[in-house]
Formats: structure tokens, sequence, C-alpha cells
């Protein structure tokens, strides 16, 4: 395998030169990764190139986050690279995380050598075996000669139809030997088989734009799908509401698809969405579900969902269709390509709404939207978390801000309290709810982003998990501002025990913690405590101000709950208010405790 | 055999797939992990040309989960089709068994006389066993199991289900 000697005027390149080519020909800039005794040969092939930066990480979960941070900041797919064995189980989280939220990555892991596979060879795993359920698609590189058909491919895979995590699984004789690679014509680069959808079914979507423009009361609820699908999608999203005047909703991972600030938008919806947002999701005629997918956390209790509406469906994932609740129309498509074909319909057809059914509607909606589910009360004492991330907004609504979080309460607070009006502003562990997902997501937006500011809002417990993630925004010199809700517990966890488990708090209280101050220093960073609401616009600003990467260590009210709340096992409109009195609140039944 | 299958209709489900490594992985990991059940599972290749194998899973759920597992086994990357045999129109279903049946006696010539009514040809004899070979739908070769149970049945070796669509459209 190995010679030298070959037909044909392409010269023969070692495995891992022909890997950092093709990387370079995908417009790959940016990889992010920890070297290994079986990726050595690739790391050599880095060193000698200067079109692709490395970014190393301080554990190989970091650089998948990382990456995944990248991705989702930029649109275009994350690159990570590891060793084999520890490296490659190191990354599987990152990949299952990427995997649920649908995040384009290609994650090369080293491998021994072909002849020891299967030997239990030292760092040796079945990473093949191992990431197939947790990736979209799995190779192993078994001859030098389609090193780069793989890797072009593994690009394709990752980034088109229903993103996801493709992993390329490199026997170390693999890089070391000699093969021939040709750059090819990417542009019209197609798979074998795999054909993902593009366009809906014209008369699909001439049936949805006609059930929209007689709709009484409908409402969009729209996903990640559309932060996937590019500003492009988003931009339509807006026209079409703009047209129809339609109340919207956004899931987690849908925010900032929509701007938050424009009077249509309700608000997240789900377990801890807006009063609003899903009372007009239970209570709407037709549901128009766009790069969503029904996820236990919006639909509550599968049979008490939205039980009088028509439901229109548009996903490039087939799967998604009728997985949990059936949907009278569905459209498989990418969802730009979806609205871009609703809105030609819409204009064409010379449709429009039902007005004065549209204006008892929003008549509701406001009834609801009155209840103000999300006030809170800022005593003069002790920082209320929502006041933190209200202020937090406030003072960087005007900056070019990007966010991160880590999992958890703080999550919940962030997607409710901080504002977004624009995709790919906000990156958050959302189907897998990985802790410890938000530092080294912040590493790999701040990496796309050197000049913007990038805020990872933080728990304490989250924090932890990937605190030596901190030493890689130390080597890059990455401004990172980590604002910790310090409330001393792992707070969702604590929320449920109260409500569910007749407040026995086991192990859920965050025992011995650093002096983040102290931890931040001792990193060469800034640290800073706030505990005073008086003080917290003040100390914000001194954080914004302050260069380089500032840990700020926010002391807020331990005993705090994330609501609205709708309980595992209740209905998504069965909600546990803030100032509810108890006697109002849904009962968990026993067959809910069961459920997450 | 799950309590699910007991209830829910069976569905024979073709998939045609890239003969490369792992596919059958893929597929049965598919089903454990979504917790679909598998009844039989055949797999060969049978265009050794443009290699490609073909994959008959005979499963069972409810219209939603076969819905599902259809659509899942299309996500795969190396699927090429999937066809539902049961619910796209008449298939034809083959199973072969081997059977081992220790016998002497009356028993030895009863078992003789079963085999001759299912069309079973022996394969196999000695002094006091015979293998048969029996050949047809799963049905079929139950029933024939269940007969020679009382005559000395010693082993059996089923190749689960392998079908087809009826007709002059190919897959």
């Amino acid at each position: 395998m190995s010679g030298t000697e070959r037909n044909g005027d392409t010269a023969t390149l070692s495995g891992a030169e022909i890997l950092i080519r093709a990387l370079t020909d995908q417009g790959v800039e940016v990889i992010f990764g920890y070297p290994g005794g079986a990726v050595l040969p690739i790391y050599d092939a880095l060193f000698a190139q200067n079109s692709i930066r490395h970014i190393l990480v301080r554990q190989e979960g970091g650089a998948v986050h990382a990456a995944e941070g990248y991705a989702r900041a930029t649109g275009k797919p994350g690159v990570v690279l590891v060793t084999s064995g520890p490296g490659a189980t190191n990354a599987v989280t990152g990949l299952t995380d990427a995997m649920m939220d649908s995040i384009p990555i290609v994650c090369l892991t080293g491998q021994v050598a072909s002849h020891l596979i299967g030997n239990d060879a030292f760092q040796e795993a079945d990473t093949i075996g191992i990431t197939r359920p947790c990736t979209k698609h799995n190779y192993l590189v078994q001859d030098t000669d389609e090193m780069g058909r793989i890797v072009h491919e593994a690009f394709y895979v990752a980034t088109n139809g229903r993103p996801g995590p493709v992993v390329i699984d490199l026997p170390k004789d693999i890089c070391v030997n000699q093969g021939r690679y040709e750059k090819p014509d990417l542009a019209n680069l197609r798979h074998k088989t795999y054909r993902p959808p593009t366009v809906g079914k014209a008369e699909s979507v001439a049936a949805a734009v006609e059930m929209m423009a007689r709709a009484k009361r409908p409402i969009f609820y729209t996903g990640g799908g559309l932060i996937n699908s590019g500003p492009e999608a988003c931009a339509r999203l807006q026209e079409l509401v703009r047209l129809t005047g339609f109340p919207i909703t956004n899931t987690l991972m849908g925010l900032g698809a929509y701007p938050a600030s424009d009077e249509r938008f309700l608000g997240m919806l789900g377990m801890h969405g807006t009063y609003e947002a899903n009372n007009a999701m239970h209570d709407c005629d037709v549901m128009i579900c766009l790069g969503a997918r029904f996820d236990d956390r919006i639909t509550g209790r599968l049979d008490a969902f939205s039980p009088s509406s028509k439901k229109i469906h548009v996903d490039v994932d087939p799967s998604s269709i009728n997985k949990n609740i059936r949907v009278d129309l569905p459209i498989i498509g990418d969802v730009g390509r979806v609205l871009e074909q609703m809105l030609a319909c819409w204009k064409d057809g010379g449709y429009t709404p039902d007005e004065a059914a549209l204006r008892d509607w929003w008549t509701t909606i406001q009834k609801w939207r009155s209840r103000d589910c999300l006030a809170f009360t800022q005593g003069p004492d002790i920082i209320k978390p929502q006041y933190a991330v209200q202020r937090l907004y406030e003072l960087t609504k005007d900056l070019d801000t990007y966010i991160t979080t880590e999992v958890g309460q703080h999550q919940m607070w962030a997607a409710q309290f901080y504002k977004f009006e624009k995709p790919n502003r906000w990156m958050t562990s959302g189907g897998l709810g990985t802790m410890g997902y938000g530092l080294p997501a912040a590493v790999g937006v701040q990496i796309a982003h050197p000049n913007s500011l990038v805020v990872d809002i933080s728990g304490e417990a989250s924090f932890m998990m990937n605190v030596q993630e901190l030493s890689t925004a130390m080597q890059y010199k990455l401004p990172l501002k980590i604002f910790i809700l310090n409330n001393r517990w792992m707070g969702m966890v604590r929320q449920w025990q109260q409500l569910m488990h007749g407040s026995r708090f086991s192990e859920t209280y965050s025992e011995a913690l650093p002096d983040f101050v102290k931890l931040a220093e001792c990193f060469g960073a800034t640290g800073m405590v706030i505990e005073q609401p008086s003080e917290l616009d003040a100390s914000i600003r001194k954080m914004l101000d302050t260069d380089g990467l500032v840990i700020a260590d926010v002391r807020v009210a331990q005993e705090e709950n994330c609501f609205p709340m709708v309980p595992s096992g209740a209905a998504h409109n069965e909600m546990i208010l803030g100032d509810d009195g108890a006697a109002e609140r849904p009962k968990v039944t026993g067959e809910g405790m069961a459920l997450v | 055999m799950s309590e699910l299958s007991k209830i829910a209709p069976k569905h024979t489900i073709a998939v045609l797939v890239d003969n490369e490594p792992g596919v059958l992985a893929r597929v049965v990991g598919l089903f454990s992990g979504r917790g679909y059940n598998i009844e039989s599972l055949t797999v060969a290749e049978v265009d050794a040309g443009r290699d490609r194998s073909r994959i008959n899973i005979v499963t069972s759920g409810n219209e939603m989960i076969i819905d599902q597992i259809r659509a899942q086994l299309e996500r795969l990357i190396p699927v090429c089709r999937v066809v539902d045999l049961t619910e796209d129109g008449p298939s034809v279903e083959r199973e072969l068994a081997l059977v081992k049946v220790v016998a002497q006696g009356e028993n030895r010539i009863e078992a003789l006389r079963v085999a001759d009514i299912f069309r079973a040809r022996a394969v196999d004899s000695t002094l006091n066993s015979f293998v048969f070979e029996v050949t047809g739908d799963s049905g079929k070769i139950n029933a024939f199991i269940d007969l020679m149970q009382p005559l000395g049945l010693a082993e059996i070796s089923r190749t689960g289900v392998v079908a087809i669509a009826r007709g002059a459209d190919a897959m």
C-alpha cells in the first residue's frame, strides 16, 4: 500500500497530508483538538502548514463543544481532531450533543494501526462501534487513496439535509502511508445514495397556505431548523409573520430566528416557556411548525397537546414527522426553501389573513400576556437571578454580543430574559442538556468572532464541569466574560426535588466551591464577586470594560425557582406560575414523577 | 417475542443497503436503540456488481411505529431504499428450516409421513435421526415444527424470512 510508484500525474502524499489538503479544500480555518499517539502523523502535517489554525483544548469533550459553538455562531461545520481510545471516548458526549441539536461537526479520531485493530492495543477503542448511534454517519478509512473522498463526503453528510456530527476514524498507518489526492468538484459533489430533501411538494405548500389563510387562531411554532437553514430562512420567516400577522413562538433552539422585541413574538414555549406561548399553542386552530420536532419539553402530556388544532409540520428530516404528535399536513423540505415557496404562494394567490378572527385571537393572547408570567420582585438585599440576566441584557444588547449557557436554571432564565434579535447569537445545549457546554462553546464562538463580546451565562455547578477550558481561553487570550449565577445549588435538580420529591435535597448542594476570584487569578484572569443588587449594573459594566477573561461570581437568591413550569406529566397549558397560590398548581402525578 | 408483537400487526420490511462494513450493525443498532422489535432478520448480498445487500426484517408495531421504523431506516446514510412489503401490496414470503428429529420405531415412521405431507426433504439420516429441510411461509414451518415436537424434535435451525413483492415491479 505504501509504495510511491503510481500512475497518473497526481503526486503521492501521506494520508495525513491528504487529510490536511482536503480540509483546506473544504475551507476549514480552525480545528479544535488534542494530540496523542495515534494522531501524531496528523499533528506533524499540521505543523508543516499555515492555512489551518489548531486550537488546543484541555480535554477532548471541550473540543467538540468548542466546535459546536463555532458551528452555531458561524453556520459553518466545526472540525475536531482527537486521538484514539480515551480521546475518542471523551468526545462522545459532545458528539451526542451535536446529534441531538443537529449541529454540523466533522470529528477526526485517531485509531491504532490497521493490523492492530481488534487486538486490545494500547489506546484502542471501537470508535466506530461506540459512535455509531451518536453520529449522523461514521467512517473508518481503510485505504489512503480513499482519504480525500471520505473527507469530502463527510463534510457533505454533516452539512446537508438535517446537519449532524460525522466521525472519521483514522488508523495510524493510513495516515503514514502514501496515496493519491485530487481536489474534487466540490460544488457538484453528490453522495452515492444520500439525497437530502430540498424543496417541499408544491401541492402541500399550497394546501398549507390555504389552511393559514382560513385560520382563526393560528400560531407559528419555530425551532432550531431555522437557525440551521441560515439567516435567509430567518428573514423569510420574518416576512411571512409580517404578511400574515400571526403570533409566533420559538423553541429554546430557535431563539433568535425571530426578533424577540417584535410584538408578535410570544416568547419561548415549552416546559419553561411563557404563559401566553403555551396557552396559544394549546388553544390554536392552525399550528405551523417550522424546523422544530415536537420535543417532550414542548408537548407536555401528549394526549393533551393542542387538542383542537390542525398541524402543519415542515421538516427536512422525514423521521421527525409523526414521531411524537400526529400532524395533518407534513411538508418534507429545507425550511428556508419551503418558506420561500410559502411566501411566493401567499403573494401569488393574493391571500389575506382572516383579520377579524385574528383581532379576537390577539385579544385573547393579550389577556394571557397581561398575566405577566415572568414577573419577579427584586428586593434590596439579594440579587434575583432573573434580575441579573435582565440587567446583563440591558447592558449588552447594543453590543455585538454572543451568549452561551450551561444547563439548568440559569439556562432557562437566560432563555426567558435575554432577548435575541438575530440568529446564531445563542449557543445552548438543548436536546442533550449537557452541563459544561457553555465554557468550551464560548471558546469556539470567540475564536470565530475574536472582536465580539462572548458571554457564558453559567451556573456554578455546570461551570465546574469543564472548568479546565479556562486554560484554553487563556492560551488564546480570549476575553470571555463568564457570568456565573451562583446559588450554591444544582438549581434545576434542587427545584425538581422541591416540587416533586418532598424537598428532600439529595446531593444537590454545591459543596466545597472554589473561590472563583482566586480561581480566575490563578489562571491569570480577572475575578469579581457581585453581591448587592445596587452594585449589579456598575459591576457588569466593570466586567465588560475589563480587558481579557473575567469571571463574575454573581451571588443570587439561593432558593429561587424557575417559572413558569409545566411539570412533567402535565398538559402544556397546566403551568406552575411563580406567584401562584399552591391551590392553583397542577398536581404532580405518580406517572409524572417517572418522567424526566 | 415481546408483548408488543402479540398484539401489533407484523410487517415485513425490505431494506436495500450499500454493502459496506458495519451497515448491518447500523440497522440492528437502530432497532435496539429505539426499542423496535425484530422477529426475524436475513441479510445477503444481492447485487455484487453494484455492491448492494438486501436486509429483510420482520417487525411489528402500530401504524405510527412502522412509519417511524421506515423513516428512521431511510435516515441511515448507506440505506438506498426501504419497502414495507406488507403495506405495499401482495408479496411472497419464504423461510427455510432444518429440523433434527431423533426417533425410533413408530415415531420415526410418523415423522417421515409428516415430512412427506409438508414436502420436507430428509437431507441427513442415521438409524435413529433425521434432518429435514422444509421451506414455506413461517406459518407452514411453525406447523411442521409443532407436529415434530411429540415425535422427537431435537434441534431447529431457521433462516428467517426472505420476501419479495409480487408482480413485475422491481425494488
